[in-house]
């Protein structure tokens, strides 16, 4: 069985780290994974913003890059939710339906797929906010959304639990976007800010100073707005605590 | 003609810290009511999938129910009136009105009638008319449309009421206490309830089975408009028609839980007929639905029972106001319902989104708004409406995910930019970014070459 590692567009360049955790994270447990060196993005950014068009020839050159795996799994919930959930930019072929078939975020593939039970390297004797990133609370069911009437669970709650010392808490509004949005975060920064802004301090009211989460790309602008406004915060990528990198 | 920017309209609001925060911690509150409220029915997620089926069904044999209802409601003697566009409900109000020698009207809150314009095409035919609706009430007086569905003047503070009354109808205008403020209203509202020749009311659903209509409302706003004249009408979207008893009761207990999180609305007012010495009109209009149910793209915003709930967990919402959206529906569901009545001037609602997907998951009836975005988006491209720079954006994002060579060269300079660029400009004004974010700190090099570099068994 073939397991491609795809690393999204932002984290290549911008959370290198976030992305070799997960790597390595991975490698405990399967020994031939490989990482899609000629992949880029998912096309969400185009896509998302109505160009279809535009998407199409990126979707289907990453297609072709992603069927000789068996499964792919990406750092990012965000990017795997457009995988699964609306890569269709491209006309329904055999590619493009196994991409939405095999790909995994990592939170999902350690859960379901590996059915991890223990990670005794993994050590962070710290309260964290867990951030649910919208796309992997509702596009990819990781956890309850609180809309919803059904019974509790949280996949990357189960996954936490087992990092010694690490005990699990949430914001106030718990799953309440943060406001990147992708290109939102340029087309209505100052929306997006306060939304940012909002979440962070959401975390400094409960003293949380520490928050992770499956997708970087909520943790980055949480990360930055901190930064910005001077609120104490450090933001793990979770694979980074799962892996025992986070200090 | 002028596109709405609301992204503009919002910042006003956005910046005005004690309007948004308050705004805000209202509408969040409604949320969280909403969520206890439901989660006290077990079998909340069957409602809402059976109140979909439901909903599907009745539009899709919309001309036997509402057939069914004209018979039935013929029957107990109300006069049905058909009209296929704003204009003609407006002229069919009017000629009732008319023939009833009518002056003064109260009326209940109807989104309909609204959507219509018609408070103003009356005023301009010399017919005075107030809103019953406090919240309706207090936007008449201040000359704004409502902006949120079900709390039309959520968006202002008891001291912004206090100063309007004091101009409009000479109150104090340092007293900002609600118990005053509603006294000052209902002492001078009664006086027009008394002297009203007709009133009005909207339509939350009507009954093919009974030929009656239901009114839900929290001031019971509908029942002192419907109930004291001599005439009384109605308005309402063909989409209000469901089949029978059995199906009302389910949206009656889904409705005012999730939209307020009470158990059930204060007045749920059936009204069957006209009483004594009363005649009693409603008009069924179009006004689009028509098309509307006819798309296999978007039919399913029809089925839409206008609860607000979108609205209250809309995190870009409660941040802007729903004036933002400058248009008759905001929101969630004003961004998916107004660009299918007009594509250029709402081109830019669809981007007020950062597509959480909240929307879609308080829906009652499991309208798909937040993919409803995504299409409006690609028709918005499709017709040609978007703005330029996000099209030379995404031109220059999509040849940089062409292929890992230029995203790498892409990369390149992107990191060299963050290193060496000085503070002085990154975090100036030609970087939006940098308005609310620090600039991320750049990597010594990305992962790709990182693993290049390394052994790939690390």
């Amino acid at each position: 069985m073939k397991t491609g590692f795809f690393i999204p567009c932002y984290i290549d360049a911008l959370m290198p780290q976030a992305a070799m955790s997960a790597y390595k994270l991975l490698q405990r447990f399967i020994s031939d994974v490989e990482v899609v060196e000629k992949g880029t993005c998912c096309a969400l950014p185009l896509a998302d913003m109505g160009y279809t068009r535009k998407a199409c020839g990126i979707e289907a050159s990453v297609a072709s890059l992603l069927e000789k795996y068996d499964r792919v799994v990406v750092p990012s919930g965000i990017c795997t939710d457009q995988f699964r959930n609306f890569f269709n930019a491209t006309p329904d072929s055999d590619a493009v339906r196994h991409v939405r078939e095999s790909v995994f975020e990592v939170v999902e593939f350690l859960h379901d797929v590996l059915n991890i039970a223990e990670l005794p390297w993994a050590h962070f004797p710290h309260k964290v906010a867990l951030h649910n990133g919208c796309h992997s609370l509702r596009g990819l069911h990781e956890a309850k959304p609180s809309e919803l009437v059904v019974p509790e669970y949280s996949k990357t709650e189960d996954l936490l639990k087992l990092v010694d010392g690490l005990e699990v808490a949430y914001a106030t509004r718990r799953d309440e976007c943060c406001g990147f949005g992708g290109t939102f975060a340029i087309w209505d920064k100052d929306v997006s800010g306060m939304m940012g802004l909002d979440k962070v301090m959401d975390y400094n009211r409960n003293r949380l100073e520490y928050v992770t989460s499956a997708d970087c790309s909520c943790l980055l602008h949480q990360q930055t707005v901190a930064n910005k406004y001077k609120i104490p915060l450090k933001a793990y990528y979770i694979a980074e605590i799962l892996n025992g990198d986070a200090i | 003609m002028r596109q709405v920017d609301q992204v503009k309209l919002g910042n006003k609001f956005l910046n005005d810290v004690d309007h948004r925060v308050s705004h805000d911690k209202c509408l969040w509150e409604a949320r969280m009511r909403r969520d206890k409220a439901v989660s006290a029915i077990p079998e909340w997620e069957e409602m809402r999938i059976l109140a979909s089926q439901v909903k599907l069904h009745t539009l899709n044999h919309l001309d036997e129910y509402l057939e069914e209802f004209e018979k039935n409601a013929i029957a107990n003697g109300i006069h049905i009136h058909w009209a296929k566009d704003a204009a003609e409900h407006n002229d069919i109000m009017l000629s009732i009105l008319k023939k009833h020698n009518v002056r003064i009207v109260t009326k209940g809150k109807s989104m309909l009638q609204d959507e219509c314009g018609m408070r103003e095409f009356l005023e301009r035919h010399g017919i005075e008319i107030y809103e019953a609706d406090l919240g309706e009430r207090i936007q008449q007086l201040d000359d704004q449309r409502p902006s949120h569905i079900v709390m039309p003047a959520i968006h202002k503070l008891r001291k912004d009421v206090a100063n309007l009354f004091a101009e409009k109808l000479g109150s104090d205008p340092e007293m900002d206490d609600p118990y005053y403020l509603n006294g000052v209203m209902r002492r001078d509202m009664r006086k027009k309830y008394i002297k009203a020749d007709a009133g009005m009311t909207g339509v939350n659903f009507a009954v093919a089975e009974t030929g009656g209509i239901v009114v839900c409302t929290n001031e019971g706003n509908a029942d002192i408009s419907a109930n004291i004249p001599p005439l009384y009408v109605a308005s309402m979207g063909i989409e209000k028609v469901i089949p029978g008893k059995k199906e009302l009761a389910l949206f009656i207990r889904m409705l005012s839980r999730n939209a307020l999180g009470f158990d059930i609305t204060q007045y749920t007012s059936h009204f069957h007929g006209p009483r004594e010495g009363q005649e009693m009109h409603i008009i069924i209009v179009d006004n689009g639905r028509s098309e509307r149910v006819a798309s296999p793209d978007y039919y399913e915003v029809m089925k839409c029972i206008r609860c607000g709930a979108c609205m209250n967990t809309c995190p870009i919402f409660r941040r802007t106001s729903g004036l933002s959206y400058d248009a008759p529906y905001m929101g969630p569901i004003g961004i998916v319902l107004e660009p299918s009545y007009d594509l250029y001037k709402y081109a830019q609602l669809p981007y007020s989104c950062t597509h959480c997907g909240s929307c879609s998951a308080v829906c009652p009836v499991k309208i798909p708004i937040s993919d409803l975005i995504f299409y409006w988006r690609d028709q918005v491209v499709a017709h040609g409406y978007d703005l330029k720079t996000h099209r030379l954006e995404m031109d220059a994002a999509a040849l940089v995910l062409k292929n890992s060579g230029n995203l790498a060269k892409a990369e390149k300079v992107g990191l060299w930019a963050l290193k060496h660029v000085p503070k002085s400009i990154a975090e100036s004004k030609l970087n939006p970014w940098a308005d609310h974010h620090s600039n991320p700190t750049p990597p010594d090099k990305t992962f790709r070459e990182i693993i290049k570099n390394k052994d790939k068994k690390l």
